[in-house]
């Protein structure tokens, strides 16, 4: 097969269409969000607010309402949730966020428990299914990634600022408690938009990847944003033509991809590269 | 008032008032870190905020910054309540409070300085630019703009920020130990920088675990050990009994070129006799 025939023979399919759409903008949303809960240390309560929408999909699937409605929800209502914890609560706060996480997720498998039959809708969700993608719902998620998107790069040096140095912003004027809480549904909204894709398990390897990934090649934040953009990006395209034509899952080919980004960049990194250290510590970090 | 004898340094000029704080208590987690506390600053004055760790310095000047607000008692900044003049504030955060890993350039924290006058949605223009370069121009880093700020020694970075601060274009600069950790050098240099602002009319508040500079440099001094324990010029800083009051009675200067102060650790703050004194310049 001829390599311009090898990329656009998948094209002739709508769902491959949709599926490449879907993903690349996943992934562009993941990683601009990504860049902020890399730099803030937010990957625990990402994961938590995965897994939190949980309930709140196989509600919305037995009352049968819109999916992503449900998730959407459950999953903002449970990162304010947090947010909340983390600012008035007296524990830990991973602990808060671990109790929290834990105890959603439960609630969500005992709904799921209750439905009589296989759901298979529900397992996409789990595990992700971007080739199965609906047009109604590419639309609804480019919707909300648009807005994602927007709202970020509008409010990127106020989010920078309150990020990097929270009482200075504060006293310089900025409400840095509601950014705070906009951050944080952002990131909601973010997970609900992944899920379809990648999935409830690997939606935190969306957020975390491709910024980690970039964190180890610069030290610049615009460029971190950037660079982190063109490596999801690439994943999503190439996980997908991956998945099309060895017939793999499309959720963890991505997410793989992504990840084998990560690991030349940790070996091959211009700041932590593991080459440019003692033979020693090579055999360390390859084991 | 009795008759003043001259003041033996730089007095605070008796310009208006730029910080007036009542009766203010305020703590954390319903445990009061600062008790009962008034003070006013006068503006073009360059106070140093002292006492022992944990004393509620940095307390102070978050309460002053808008960042905190008071449980009791009454706070008036720059005319107004605290937070409503944010854009004339440069508050300089205690470093422990900064992610220095995060992948940020010099420049671009000193721009930080600028955003409370931008305002939301605008980009930095070519006179922010000019600011930001002459600030760092000020703290002596002007060659240092592209660099990360993890990537600078702990002076370095306290020149930075100083400089944003000086980029903010403040009438109020709130500074949380601004020289901690800076050699003798750059102390002076900063020191000469916050001076010129004070004397252009702008008020510095500044703590400080450096009794000496407190005294030589600055023009009044508060002392603070979880209330006011006294607040007036400069040169209280070498008065035995304030010190002993201030920190717990182990606190020794040695008088003479400047004096040297050796504070005896071992015994803490917590005994510290109650009442308050206000020593005023034309008082003594
Ligand atoms: N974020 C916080 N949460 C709870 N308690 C706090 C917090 N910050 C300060 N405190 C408490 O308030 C008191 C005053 O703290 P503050 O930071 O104002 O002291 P400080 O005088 O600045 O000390 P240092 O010289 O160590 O900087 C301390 O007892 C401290 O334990
Ligand atoms: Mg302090």
């Amino acid at each position: 097969m001829d390599p311009v025939s090898f990329i656009t023979d998948p094209l002739a399919y709508g769902f491959m269409q949709r599926g490449l759409v879907a993903s690349v903008l996943v992934g562009i949303v993941c990683a601009v969000m990504g860049t902020f809960v890399v730099l803030k240390g937010l990957a625990f309560i990402g994961d938590a607010v995965s897994h939190a929408t949980f309930p709140g999909l196989v509600i919305a699937y037995i009352v049968g309402a819109p999916l992503y409605i449900g998730g959407a929800i459950a999953a903002v209502a449970t990162a304010l949730a947090i947010g909340l914890v983390s600012r008035r609560g007296r524990l830990r706060f991973d602990t808060s966020v671990g109790v929290l996480f834990a105890g959603t997720f439960a609630f969500g498998v005992l709904l799921f428990s209750t439905i009589k039959n296989y759901v298979a809708d529900l397992l996409g969700y789990l595990l992700g299914n971007v080739l199965g993608i609906r047009t109604a719902d590419l639309i609804q998620l480019a919707i909300l990634g648009a807005i994602v998107l927007a709202v970020v790069l509008l409010i990127r040096k106020e989010l920078l600022f309150a990020t990097f140095d929270p009482l200075g912003a504060a006293a310089s004027g900025l409400p840095v408690a509601f950014l705070e809480y906009l951050l944080l549904a952002l990131l909601g909204v973010t997970i609900v938009v992944s899920i379809q894709a990648v999935g409830i398990i690997m939606v935190v390897a969306m957020l975390v990847t491709p910024s980690a990934t970039a964190q180890l090649i610069v030290v610049r934040f615009g460029r971190m944003m950037l660079i982190a953009v063109v490596i999801a990006a690439l994943s999503a395209v190439s996980g997908l033509y991956l998945s099309f034509y060895l017939n793999l899952a499309s959720g963890a080919s991505i997410v793989l991809i992504e990840t084998i980004f990560f690991l030349v960049a940790l070996v091959l990194g211009p700041r932590t590269g593991l080459l440019s250290r003692a033979p020693r510590a090579i055999g360390q970090g390859a084991s | 008032m009795t008759s003043a004898p001259p003041p033996r340094r730089a007095a605070a000029p008796a310009g208006p008032i730029a910080v007036a704080v009542e009766g203010v208590t305020v703590g954390y987690d319903h445990r009061p870190a600062l008790t009962d506390v008034s003070l006013s600053v006068t503006a073009g004055s360059l106070l140093a905020v002292i006492g022992p760790n944990g004393a509620g310095k940095s307390t102070l000047l978050k309460l002053i910054a808008g960042i905190i607000k008071p449980w009791t008692g009454r706070l008036t900044v720059l005319g107004g309540p605290p937070g409503s003049s944010a854009g004339r504030i440069a508050y300089l955060p205690q470093a422990e409070a900064v992610d220095w890993e995060f992948p940020v350039t010099v420049a671009e924290v000193v721009m930080m300085g600028r955003y409370g006058r931008l305002g939301f949605l605008r980009e930095p223009r070519r006179r922010d630019r000019e600011v930001v370069g002459q600030a760092l121009d000020k703290v002596g880093m002007g060659e240092a703009t592209d660099r990360q700020i993890g990537a600078l020694s702990g002076g370095q970075r306290r020149r930075v920020f100083l400089a944003r601060a000086i980029a903010a274009e403040p009438d109020l600069y709130l500074l949380d130990e601004p020289v901690t950790g800076v050699d003798a050098t750059t102390q002076e240099d900063l020191m000469d920088v916050l001076e010129g602002e004070a004397r252009a009319g702008k008020t510095v508040i500044a703590t400080t675990h450096d009794l000496i500079c407190a005294a030589q440099r600055f023009h009044q001094a508060a002392f603070i050990n979880g209330r006011l324990v006294a607040a007036g010029p400069a040169n209280l800083v070498l008065d035995q009994q304030l010190l002993a009051e201030t920190y717990g009675g182990h606190v020794l200067v040695l008088p003479g070129d400047g004096g040297r102060v050796i504070i005896d650790d071992a015994h803490h703050h917590d005994q510290a006799p109650s009442g308050e004194h206000h020593y005023h310049e034309d008082s003594r």
